[in-house]
């Protein structure tokens, strides 16, 4: 049972104006329960106006978005309780951070959806663990946090909410390696330890490649394609056509095959080349 | 939402009327504005009337939009009307219970004022949906360059002038995201009881703050590192030249508040 779906999904910013501008055109799709899903395209392809609907923030031009089979908007009074299902983190969403205390911007969430202190301290708690925010960070004021712990406050305000799908909109944008690595084994870490389901935007192959189960990838508002993440990366040269970025070890793997030394698979990880490449040397009798 | 606000939007455009130099269609607003408040003979108002809808049609630009820049004003158009029908006693009285006297004075100086109005908010709509603020703020600075002998800081008027009308888009841009983002949390801005309304507010204003000190502060040292010491010796990127349309235009705008004044004087 699809948790997400979109039918005929549309949307124009300004319509009828000189601006109008169709960012989201005529999109399907489904997402089930508890998968990983990476969502890429270039920047302008309609990747977080495609997102802002599913928790409806945005409402369709035309076209209809199905939360657990229910259209979100069959009842407008309902669409609050559709953002606290729906947990929508923004790209750079540190500026979003308002409270005096950590512990308080966490809290924001939660205290909107009525729940009682106890239950509003334990998840907080708990939460900034799951995000690697120490206790003693909570009653600190989050202005004084580095770019990326203020990062992960914002992300772990949304968290806490424990909605039943989490979209993050380019975590990782603007971090240094190690920030963005740290970040996204988070993310994945507590994708893992909920089974929600999870929604990463990226333009980045590299960031998402590892870890999500199938990849949407969106090209002028359009699905490109939309299916299991190794048979994506089949179609690498496509997606380096429509301006993004493969992963290194890919493109390292698309060269040789050009020379001539095809290796029969996808490879979009590095364990995963290195495993292949040994299978390969064992198979020849290279090592042993 | 907030960005679907008209005030002040530049429509690029071809038109002649985009084409002439902003100084001049600064002055020509500022002559339009003379036209329409000189005479009280329903001629004079037609003739201004017939030179706004010129240069609104000239401009090609939908007529749609200068119903969308008069809208905001009409419930204090209607306002002031009315109290200037019941107030005003001049002419014949048309109606005439207890207090309340309707005259043809009453009804003359409503109607008037609407229509002034109208045209005067269409006429300099005109001038900010067919010059960008940025070309604005240069001709400013240029027709009030005389003032500087005077030791008034013209130039940095108008830097400050460009830097504001710069960052409304911006800002308008940055409150619609934080907005979303605290909705997004549950937060109630446009819906919810006052109460919580007025609360959540405080998690839109506070980071629009933030960021605003932010934006100050990244701009500021931009324009060190880029030498920026004042106007003093600074060239321009854009020159503003005049044209022969400039000179047309201006010589059709005084023809016209010409035939005003005579209108008002002779018949
Ligand atoms: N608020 C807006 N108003 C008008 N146009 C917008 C707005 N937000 C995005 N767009 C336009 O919609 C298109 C898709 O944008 P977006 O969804 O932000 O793409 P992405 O997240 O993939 O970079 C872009 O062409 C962008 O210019
Ligand atoms: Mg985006």
């Amino acid at each position: 049972m699809a948790i997400l779906k979109t039918e005929q999904l549309t949307y124009t910013y300004s319509p009828g104006s000189p601006f109008e501008k169709t960012a989201v055109d005529h999109v399907d799709i489904e997402i089930n329960k508890g998968e990983m899903i990476g969502v890429m395209g270039h920047t302008g392809s309609g990747k977080s106006t495609l997102i802002q609907h599913f928790n409806g923030l945005l409402r369709p031009t035309s076209g209809k978005v199905f939360l657990d089979g229910e259209d979100i908007w069959a009842d407008k009074k309902k669409i609050r309780d559709v953002r606290f299902r729906v947990g929508l983190v923004f790209q750079y969403p540190e500026y979003q951070i308002f409270e005096e205390t950590v512990f308080k911007d966490i809290a924001f969430g939660p205290k909107n959806m009525g729940l009682d202190e106890a239950d509003i301290k334990k998840r907080v708690t708990e939460t900034a663990y799951d995000i690697g925010l120490t206790e003693e960070m909570l009653s600190r004021s989050p202005f004084g946090l580095s770019g990326g712990q203020k990062r992960r406050v914002a992300i772990a305000g949304v968290m806490a909410m424990q909605p039943e799908v989490l979209i993050l909109d380019e975590p990782a944008a603007g971090l240094d390696p190690a920030g963005r690595d740290a970040i996204l084994s988070y993310i994945r870490k507590y994708h893992e330890k909920t089974g929600n389901t999870t929604l990463i935007v990226s333009h980045s192959m590299e960031d998402i490649a590892s870890f999500a189960d199938r990849i949407l990838v969106m090209n002028s508002g359009k699905i490109f394609c939309f299916d299991e993440t190794k048979k994506v990366f089949a179609r690498s040269e496509e997606i380096s056509q429509i301006g993004l970025d493969v992963p290194q070890i890919t493109k390292v793997f698309d060269i040789l095959k050009r020379k001539g030394i095809d290796l029969g698979r996808e490879v979009y990880t590095v364990g995963y080349a290195r495993d292949l490449i040994l299978d390969v040397l064992k198979s020849k009798g290279g090592i042993g | 939402m907030l960005r679907d606000i008209t005030l002040g939007q530049y429509f690029p455009g071809k038109s002649i009327i985009h084409k002439l130099d902003p100084r001049t269609k600064i002055i020509l607003t500022i002559l339009l504005i003379v036209m329409l408040f000189t005479g009280d003979k329903l001629i004079c108002l037609g003739i201004g009337a017939a030179y706004t809808l010129m240069a609104v049609l000239l401009s090609r630009i939908p007529v749609k939009m200068f119903v969308k820049s008069v809208k905001p004003i009409l419930p204090f158009l209607i306002i002031t009307a009315a109290f200037n029908i019941f107030i005003i006693d001049k002419g014949d009285v048309l109606f005439h219970w207890k207090a309340i006297k309707i005259t043809t004075g009453g009804i003359n100086v409503s109607v008037f004022m609407i229509i002034r109005i109208v045209l005067l908010v269409a006429g300099s709509s005109l001038l900010t949906y067919t010059a960008s603020p940025i070309t604005i703020t240069d001709a400013i600075e240029k027709l009030l360059s005389p003032l500087k002998k005077l030791h008034f800081p013209v130039h940095e008027l108008a830097m400050m002038m460009s830097i504001a009308l710069r960052f409304i888009p911006t800002l308008i841009e940055e409150t619609d995201k934080i907005i979303s983002a605290q909705k997004a949390r549950g937060a109630s801005i446009d819906s919810g009881t006052l109460r919580e309304r007025a609360g959540n507010l405080i998690s839109v204003i506070v980071p629009l703050f933030v960021s605003s000190f932010r934006r100050a502060d990244e701009l500021a040292t931009a324009m060190e590192c880029r030498c920026y010491n004042g106007g003093e010796g600074r060239t321009r990127l854009r020159q503003l030249r005049t044209s022969a349309c400039d000179y047309i235009a201006a010589a059709v705008t005084v023809m016209f508040l010409a035939a005003v004044i005579a209108a008002d004087k002779m018949l």
